[in-house]
């Protein structure tokens, strides 16, 4: 039995200087086999092994990783979490994500500070506003929260922004998720380990998955730097690796690695209360609970793996950045750093079945995955224990490129968060 | 005034010059040369600063970039800044600093209550707590965030202005210690291009602070003076002080930026006569990394108290700055460098009340030296407590017992007002490892060195960023490094010997200790700080070892150790180490965190530098762009152009003039700029060819003189781009594309021509600001084209629709494209730009007559939805293939291949119910639909509804005397007559479905 965090037991345990704390997740030896083997200890692996044994019972489960938990773009990205999506197939799974991000503390036992502050997606042109018309009036129609903010609604709602006519590219309006908001990503992949981990699931960390075994088209266990483990199911989450995973099982997938970089101003006291994007002007920002504030832009363009970014990218953020809030201008950034995103081309997420029977994958998340990890783990987990796609999870399987069903959510989402 | 601390001799600092400055609203007088934290130590000031999570009073740990707990809120107003380092801030007239993180004062600040409850928040402990109940997250938060951050942000914008620029060395030198001044003399006298920088406003690095050496001869201040005159007197040598080198990126790139007038006062003549800071980025053939070490802290308990600091910046103050951190020091230490802070500070006055050495057998010359000076030294001691809460008012020191894990039970009691320590010195290898070079472990050092360099990147670290910290081995790195990067630039002119070093005392060896016992267990009374600012303690460190945060990483992002703004350099080898210890692991195992960029942080604004306001990017407008300001139109963005939206006569309403722009084109004629279309030349023998690939239609039959709608796919078959291409000769094009897509074409057609087709002969050059382009359009069009260009035939015949014809217009040669996009009868003229406005002028005075009527980008628009014709990101949106928009006429069935053949082939984009583009009538039709409208078939109380399209053009059509709309709609070609509905906005719209073509649906007024 795990024990309990709460306000009572920390000071309980502040009697015996807290060391009386056991670890949060064990770090087992790898068994032969597993009933189910999930590949990749991000938030989307981790809550997949949660969700399995949560909600389908399947507790012999491992979860491989091949640095530390948490160690890809789960713990390097900005945390904006929102469901305002174009697309009903989107609209759907984000929304659902978003309804499990409102309880995933108290379900986890572990604060995940899912805030939800508040999302204003800015337009600056004529069309931008169309185009951001056509996306609340969607998401409206879906039975979701968004609404339309004009100019001055904006500058009375987000006062640092620079709302004045006369802007390079001012501010005509904004759409805004009440909902939305960030949440603490390393917490989240912590939580959902210690999670998994009491129900049974072993997760092992620096053990690398080289290869997979595969018999007459089946999956029947893997390759890794620890030794090779049986499995009757495997599930893929590899995010920016994706493409090698699937090239070690033969086949193809229509994803490209790119580079994307984020960074940290120093700490300051609270001066943004929301998170605001842009795509126009383009950059997007959130101040963090500990007063970093915390922004990103557009990924690098060139195919890398390797979790570094070039400069130029940078300029253009922080450039977009004070175009934006002129008062940032004087504060300086601390922090630099990558992540390397599995973009598709249209956008949206690869979620299902394989060419490889028994083996899925849960990939093509990009630069908006976080917003989905409790999700794209829940439905990727009823897909891994059925062997059939979860109905939210269906219209993402592989073939639409085959079939050309796309869900494109390049056009309408601005900035791709 | 009194400098109570100050020393009456020594010290770099100018008596001469004294500065007044404010610290938390009193006044207080320092020198010139001074830092903000020397000045305020000279003047007796200890405590500056509040820790981040306990609000621990703090005061000043270091002399330099590391710093951790003396962060100043400097300036007023707009130019206020927060988190600066007292360390870095150099002292000008009238400087007003104020510290930060406390309320209502530094003294009593009240979020110190933190400190009462210090027992229940632990590292960590938010994740613990703050869950119930499940929707009070929000209100715990606002909280939490008020405490934490630690300075202002500013409330005004800044005024001040920053520069950027590009510079190319042959050796790039970081650093100007010894290590990087003897590699600037090599590499300069050699004859090298050499940017030298150092983070602080004079170079010499150590050597400011060092009063003993001896260099060639001469003192280590004087042999700096000569270096610096034979440098600055060298053509190719820059010199930039006050400049961080930041970030060393992929090639040798490294980005530095210099303050330029931070130690000026802001608003005198010379700061405000510059950019307040440079950003540059170097490509260097060669980085010499002379960083320098930083020194690393010991970890006792109560190593925060206001007054306990790193020895060396003790000796810095001292030496450099004359002035004392206090009266009377202990040192703690487990290797011989503080020895000689110890006799520098009884040099300078300053009592040392004794060593505290963790070794167990303390010897060799330095410590011989210090007893013979009477400096009392104690062996295998550490400190047990530290008493003092303000500031340190004596320790307690015990024995060392049981492998140093553990104390005597009897202490002694040394009163003191200063506790100095050395835990050993960490190699300055952030840059080295932001280039992506490996690091290796040095157990004589107790210190990661750089070990292998990533292919592509040249560096060199020299001297004691290198971990090689012996004066002679700094001069002979340096030099040999420089020379070497002459070298293999090709610069081999004589560069003279190495400068020798005088004779330097050898060191013992140190004692690995990571932690000094208290007599207590770890975190049970008192706190032993690794990290400072951030709070955490070795306590911590071992409570998260505990719960299984166990990589480097985790241990990181779980205590937030290292992630504050100075970025762990004086914490995170302590802080491995101890979890190296903890694990039983050696500490290259548990490997440092990533190392990134920048060193220190940099200013956002600098990165911006003149790129803002209208620079941000770049406003395009039109050779007519005056004309149409002069006749009031207001501008519509589309891409970087300034388009004129329309042209107001006074007393109109947008409404008004839009509805008399069109009426004018559809009974007379209009005009309008068009100059902002997309246009790229296409010359080669493969253009046709290349045409045939970018394009559905055919384009091999096309004749020179002719011209052609086309459409462009994706490689996912739907419509990106479209314009009409005419072609010149047999291998010249004219191709048009939208304003809003030219540049993504360019780049898209260049893609496939230099990655797939490179067979493949076809030349492209982006012609969009060589051609000016007046469209004129209506009925009469080509009754006044025929009165301005008088020699050319403008029959059916000899000048029908699709083609185009090079004339002169109004005196002006112009090419002439008979197409249209308004439906009626068009010419568009085209032009060099500088003849752009005379044409106009022409054509306006000789339509005159017509009521020849200036139309905007809306009228355009209204206009060309009268005749369905579609706008490329209006009708489309990626997700659009020509046949759902009923142009299927458009894509050859013939043709082998072109881009996105293969895609259009899908199961799902062959679906015969796709979305279709239709026409929508209003019921009332005067209501006119928001773009972006949602339809839905059936109308359901709230939502959710099922969707099945969009509107994507919505007019009111004074042609058609109603509102007319165009929209996607799934199966929407099978849904003629239809009545669908559009909820938005809290109310519901009803249309009837229609074709989309609401004017001359024909085509009969083509010809005019
Ligand atoms: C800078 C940045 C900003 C972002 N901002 C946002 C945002 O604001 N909002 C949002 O919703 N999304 C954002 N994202 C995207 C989001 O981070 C990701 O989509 C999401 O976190 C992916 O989670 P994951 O668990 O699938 O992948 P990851 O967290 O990357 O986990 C994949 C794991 O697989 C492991 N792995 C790889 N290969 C192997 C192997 N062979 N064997 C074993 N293990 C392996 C990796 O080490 C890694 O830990 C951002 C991403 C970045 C980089």
């Amino acid at each position: 039995m795990k024990q309990h965090y709460s306000i009572f037991t920390l000071a309980r345990n502040a009697v015996s200087y807290h060391e009386k704390w056991t670890e949060a997740w064990r770090s087992p030896d790898p068994k032969p086999s597993y009933d189910v083997v999930i590949v990749g200890g991000g938030g989307h692996g981790l809550a997949t092994a949660y969700y399995l044994a949560k909600e389908h019972g399947i507790t012999n489960v491992a979860v491989i990783e091949k640095g530390w938990l948490g160690g890809g773009n789960t713990g390097r990205n900005t945390t904006i979490v929102r469901s305002n999506y174009l697309w009903d197939e989107s609209a759907h799974l984000y929304e659902h994500a978003l309804k499990l991000w409102e309880g995933l503390s108290q379900d986890l036992n572990y604060n995940v500070m899912f805030s939800q502050r508040g999302l204003l997606s800015t337009a600056h042109t004529v069309h931008d506003m169309q185009a951001l018309r056509r996306r609340v009036y969607a998401i409206q129609l879906n039975g979701i929260d968004s609404e339309i903010l004009t100019r001055e609604q904006v500058a009375e709602y987000c006062p640092i922004l620079d709302c004045s006519p006369t802007a390079r590219y001012p501010v005509f309006g904004a759409s805004l998720q009440r909902r939305g908001g960030v949440a603490r990503h390393d917490a989240v992949a912590w939580g959902y380990a210690r999670g998994a981990d009491a129900r049974g699931v072993d997760i092992i960390q620096n053990c690398e998955v080289t290869g997979f075994k595969i018999e007459n088209g089946k999956i029947t266990g893997l390759e890794t730097t620890r030794g090779s483990i049986g499995a009757k199911k495997v599930g893929v989450v590899v995010a920016g690796h994706c493409g090698v995973l699937a090239g070690m099982a033969g086949f193809r997938l229509p994803i490209e690695s790119h580079p994307l970089q984020a960074m940290v101003s120093e700490p300051i006291k609270p001066v943004l209360d929301c998170v605001v994007m842009s795509g126009q002007v383009h950059v997007y920002v959130s101040q963090s609970d500990k007063g970093e504030l915390v922004f990103g832009a557009g990924i690098d363009s060139f195919n890398s793996y390797s979790q570094y970014g070039s400069p130029p990218v940078v300029e253009n953020m922080l450039n977009a950045l004070t175009e934006l809030f002129p008062i940032f201008s004087r504060l300086r950034f601390l922090r630099q750093w990558g992540g390397i995103v599995d973009t598709c081309p249209d956008a949206s997420p690869i979620i299902g079945k394989t060419p490889v029977e028994n083996l899925f994958f849960n990939c093509g998340w990009g630069t908006g995955g976080f917003k989905a990890t409790p999700g794209s783990g829940h439905v990727f987990a009823h897909t891994i224990a059925t062997g059939e796609p979860h109905k939210l999870a269906a219209p993402f399987a592989l073939e639409r490129f085959t079939t050309g069903y796309l869900i494109d959510e390049h056009g309408a989402a601005g900035v791709a968060h | 005034m009194t400098q109570v601390n100050r020393l009456p001799h020594g010290g770099r600092v100018d008596s001469s010059k004294p500065l007044r400055f404010v610290f938390d609203g009193r006044p207080y007088e320092g020198y010139q040369g001074d830092t903000l934290a020397s000045a305020l130590l000279a003047n007796g000031v200890v405590l500056v600063g509040r820790s981040f999570k306990y609000h621990r009073p703090r005061g000043i740990l270091s002399a330099g970039a590391e710093e951790p707990n003396a962060l100043i809120q400097l300036g007023q107003g707009n130019r206020s800044e927060p988190n600066l380092r007292a360390t870095q801030i150099e002292l000008y007239e009238g400087l007003v600093a104020e510290s930060q993180n406390r309320w209502p004062s530094l003294t009593t600040d009240v979020g110190a209550v933190n400190s009462l409850f210090h027992r229940i928040f632990p590292s960590g402990f938010y994740y613990k707590t703050f869950m119930w109940p499940k929707t009070f997250w929000m209100k715990y938060e606002h909280f939490i965030r008020r405490m934490a951050g630690l300075g202002k942000c500013p409330t005004e914008p800044d005024p001040d202005r920053y520069d950027k620029l590009h510079a190319h060395a042959d050796a790039l030198i970081v650093g100007a210690g010894p290590a990087g001044l003897a590699a600037a003399l090599a590499a300069g006298r050699a004859g090298a291009r050499v940017i030298l920088v150092d983070e602080q406003q004079e170079m010499g690095g150590s050597l400011l602070s060092d009063r003993q050496a001896v260099i060639d001869g001469v003192s280590a201040a004087q042999w700096v003076a000569n270096a610096l005159a034979e440098l600055r007197a060298m053509p190719e040598v820059t010199l930039l002080p006050r400049t961080v080198a930041f970030g060393y990126y992929d090639h040798n790139l490294v980005s530095l930026m210099e303050r330029v007038t931070d130690h000026l006062p802001p608003t005198s003549p010379e700061a405000l006569n510059q950019p307040r800071q440079r950003l540059w980025r170097v490509r260097a053939k060669d980085v010499i990394l002379a960083t320098g070490a930083i020194e690393r802290p010991m970890v006792y308990i109560d190593n925060d108290r206001p007054g306990c600091m790193l020895a060396s910046a003790a000796q810095t103050y001292v030496n450099r700055y004359g002035a004392a951190p206090g009266k009377r020091a202990v040192i703690m230490t487990n290797n011989d460098t503080a020895y000689q802070v110890a006799l520098d500070l009884v040099d300078a006055g300053v009592s040392v009340a004794a060593i505290v050495d963790a070794r167990e057998n303390a010897e060799g010359e330095l410590v011989a030296t210090a007893r013979a000076r009477g400096i009392e030294v104690l062996g295998n001691h550490a400190i047990t407590r530290v008493g003092g809460k303000l500031a340190v008012r004596e320790v307690e020191v015990r024995r060392l017992t049981g492998d140093g894990k553990s104390v005597s039970s009897d202490g002694r009691t040394i009163t003191c007002d200063m506790v100095l320590s050395s835990g050993g010195w960490q190699p300055t290898v952030h840059l080295f490892s932001q280039a992506r070079g490996k690091l290796k472990w040095n157990q004589d050092i107790l210190a990661f060195v750089p070990d292998k360099l990533l292919p592509g990147q040249n560096n060199h670290s020299v001297g004691a960023a290198r971990g090689a910290f012996a004066l002679t081995d700094c001069l002979v790195d340096g030099f040999a490094a420089g020379t070497a990067a002459a070298h293999a630039a090709g610069h081999t002119e004589p560069a003279g010997s190495t400068p020798v070093a005088g004779a330097e005392p050898a060191h013992s060896p140190m004692r690995e200790m990571w932690v000094m016992p208290s007599g207590k267990p770890l975190g049970h009374d008192g706190k032993h700080f690794v990290d400072y600012q951030n709070d955490v303690t070795a306590a911590d460190v071992a409570l998260a070892h505990r719960e299984g945060y166990r990589s480097v990483e985790h241990l990181k992002r779980y205590t937030t150790m290292g992630m504050a703004t100075d970025q762990g350099k004086t914490s995170n080898i302590n802080a491995l180490a101890l979890m190296a210890d903890l694990r039983g692991v050696a500490i290259p195992e548990v490997g440092t965190t990533t190392f990134r960029p920048p060193y220190t942080p940099v200013t956002i604004g600098a990165f911006a530098g003149i790129d803002k306001g209208d620079f941000l990017d770049p406003i395009r407008k039109t050779p007519l762009h005056s004309w149409h300001e002069q006749h009031g139109a207001p501008f519509e963005t589309v891409g970087q152009w300034h388009r004129a939206w329309y042209y107001p006569k006074p007393g109109e309403t947008m409404h008004d003039a839009v509805n008399r722009e069109v009426k004018a084109v559809r009974t007379s004629v209009g005009i309008v700029d068009a100059s902002t279309l997309g246009k790229i030349d296409i010359q080669g023998p493969d253009a046709a060819w290349f045409l045939n690939m970018v394009y559905t239609n055919a384009w091999s039959k096309l004749e020179p003189g002719r011209c052609r709608y086309g459409l462009m796919l994706g490689e996912d078959g739907m419509v990106m781009d479209d314009g009409v291409t005419s072609r010149i000769a047999e291998n010249h094009f004219h191709m048009t594309t939208t304003t809003g897509g030219a540049a993504r074409v360019m780049a898209w057609l260049e893609d496939w021509l230099q990655c797939e087709w490179t067979d493949k002969k076809v030349y492209l050059t982006s012609v969009t600001e060589q051609w000016a382009v007046i469209g004129i359009s209506g009925p009469m069009s080509r009754k006044l084209l025929s009165e301005v260009a008088p020699d050319l035939p403008l029959d059916d015949q000899s000048f029908p629709h699709l083609s185009f014809r090079d004339g002169v217009v109004a005196g002006v040669k112009c090419r002439i494209f008979r197409i249209t996009f308004t439906g009626e009868a068009t010419y568009e003229l085209n032009m060099a730009p500088s003849y752009a406005m005379h044409v106009w002028r022409a054509l306006m005075q000789a339509g005159e007559k017509y009521g020849i009527t200036p139309y905007g980008t809306e009228a355009m628009h209204v206009l060309r939805a009268e005749k369905g014709f579609i706008i490329v990101g209006q009708e489309t949106d990626g997700t659009t293939t020509p046949q759902d928009l009923g142009m299927d006429w458009i894509v050859s069935k013939q043709k082998p291949d072109f881009l996105g053949k293969r895609s259009l082939q899908r199961s799902d984009t062959k679906r015969p119910d796709r979305k279709h583009l239709i026409g929508l009538l209003t019921e009332d039709p005067n209501e006119v639909l928001p773009e972006g409208a949602q339809i839905v078939a059936e109308l359901k109380d709230k939502p959710p509804m099922e969707m099945i399209g969009h509107v994507t053009s919505s007019y009111y059509s004074p042609n058609c005397g109603r509102s007319i709309a165009m929209a996607l709609v799934k199966n929407g070609r099978n849904r003629m007559g239809e009545t669908l509905y559009m909820p938005y906005d809290g109310k519901v719209v009803k249309a009837k479905v229609t074709e989309p073509k609401f004017y001359d649906p024909e085509g009969a007024r083509i010809n005019g």
